[in-house]
């Protein structure tokens, strides 16, 4: 239950940071909070040859209006983000999700970029990432790119990264909502989720103009159901609409069966969630 | 081999010849001789070896001895002493919020973070802050007893 010897670098640069990488051939890891990645040391799960520590890097943690959209920096604690009165105002969904991203004492030290590159299927910042949209800004040897979460998260614990590629920013799209919803079952408070679901919705003249939709905890990786959110604005909205809403996210999606909760128990969870986010959405008055 | 600068308890210790790979909790219990922070799961789950590095909770088997260069940490022995206790290690005392006390360092942690970030209105509250902190005795309800009365005792010195 210790790790495994390594070379220890603290660059105070990202670019310094990426060179580590290069010189590691492939054999170097990144580390930013450490709340996934000293456990996996610590079982000897993963044995770089490298440690590339990102804490000394000035200007990387910072949370920024740019008007449509927030960006965070990647080394910013879930902490802050927990806290942080613009993400309360800007993207609720994101706040309301944020006390339940484990314990206290990780998000003292966990980052949005290593848990984004951590890419766990049941983890919230995973998840908002994805109903977001948002945009994951990366530097790698030649330079920074922004990738969507559809290609970044590419299955259970794999980013679609280069081995010498850093996450350094975060862009979030402030969604135009009048309601929204957060909804998550896990089987101790903090853990990963067994289900979970967010919703946003936006009023029509008649009926709903747009909605937003993702869930996690019920596939290799968070989804969002664009079907579903197509299918929630052509709705009429009735009493029956939450159940309706239900179904049709039910449908799209079909998790395994694990240690953790059988495939139907995710479902039905699910099924129960939708629809209480979808009521809590609707009865918010925008 | 790295060399540690370090304030532990306000005390600031330079330690030579430190492994990369030597844990935090490591550090405080075999280099610095601080046993009061105890090793349970080493891997995040138990949060028996909480400590705070610079205000903070954070679990000491989760972090690099070599990543606290410069930091202030405080531990379970940096509280008060077993002739003056700290206003929350008296509550637990009071309350008698330990039962084999192995999880008692990082309940302790736990609570001080806890006290100084949320309002702790309810039993809930205060459970669900200490989600992340698991007791073998499940002596739980003592534990919840004590943080619920400093919360109180904290409120009724704030007004």
């Amino acid at each position: 239950m210790k790790p495994a010897q390594f070379d220890y670098v603290s660059p105070s640069t990202v670019d310094a940071a990426v060179e580590a990488l290069v010189a590691s051939n492939g054999e170097g890891k990144v580390l930013a909070g450490g709340q996934s990645l000293l456990p996996l040391l610590n079982f000897r799960m993963a044995r770089p040859t490298v440690l590339v520590d990102l804490n000394g890097i000035e200007g990387l943690s910072y949370i920024e209006d740019r008007g449509d959209r927030i960006a965070i920096g990647a080394l910013t604690r879930h902490r802050e983000l927990e806290h942080s009165s613009l993400i309360a105002s800007k993207l609720p969904v994101m706040s309301a999700a944020m006390r339940r991203v484990a314990h206290l004492a990780i998000r003292n030290r966990g980052t949005i970029g290593g848990s984004l590159s951590h890419a766990d299927p049941a983890a919230e910042l995973p998840m908002l990432a994805t109903f977001y949209g948002a945009g994951i800004s990366v530097q790698g040897q030649s330079g920074r790119r922004t990738i969507a979460p559809g290609e970044f998260f590419v299955d259970a614990l794999t980013n679609c990264l280069e081995p010498e590629e850093i996450v350094v920013e975060v862009e979030f799209p402030i969604l135009k909502q009048d309601g929204w919803a957060f909804e998550e079952v896990a089987r101790r408070f903090g853990d990963f989720a067994l289900a979970s679901i967010a919703v946003s919705v936006r009023r029509g003249t008649t009926g709903l103009e747009a909605a937003r939709v993702a869930v996690m905890g019920v596939a290799d990786t968070p989804l969002r159901l664009r079907e579903a959110e197509e299918e929630l604005v052509a709705m009429e909205l009735d009493d029956g609409t939450p159940d309706r809403f239900s179904e049709i996210v039910v449908s799209l999606v079909s998790p395994n069966d694990d240690l953790h909760a059988s495939a139907d128990y995710r479902k039905h969870l699910l099924a129960q969630l939708a629809k209480r986010a979808l009521r809590t959405a609707l009865a918010m008055k925008g | 081999m790295a060399k540690v600068s370090v304030t532990v308890n306000g005390e600031k210790y330079d330690v030579p010849d430190v492994e990369p790979r030597m844990l935090l909790s490591d550090f405080l219990r075999d280099r610095l001789g601080l046993t009061g922070t105890h090793v349970g799961c080493e891997h995040g789950v138990c949060g028996a070896c909480t400590v705070l590095v610079n205000g903070d909770s954070a679990r000491s088997c989760l972090m690099l001895a070599v990543q606290t260069n410069g930091a202030e940490i405080v531990t379970v022995e940096g509280l008060g002493s077993p002739e003056e206790l700290n206003e929350l290690q008296a509550q637990f005392r009071e309350h008698h919020g330990l039962q084999c006390g192995f999880c008692t360092p990082g309940m302790v942690m736990t609570g001080e973070d806890l006290l100084r970030k949320y309002p702790l209105a309810t039993d809930e509250d205060i459970r669900e802050g200490l989600s992340g902190n698991l007791c073998r005795c499940t002596g739980y309800q003592n534990i919840v007893a004590a943080i619920r009365s400093a919360a109180a005792r904290r409120t009724e010195k704030a007004s």
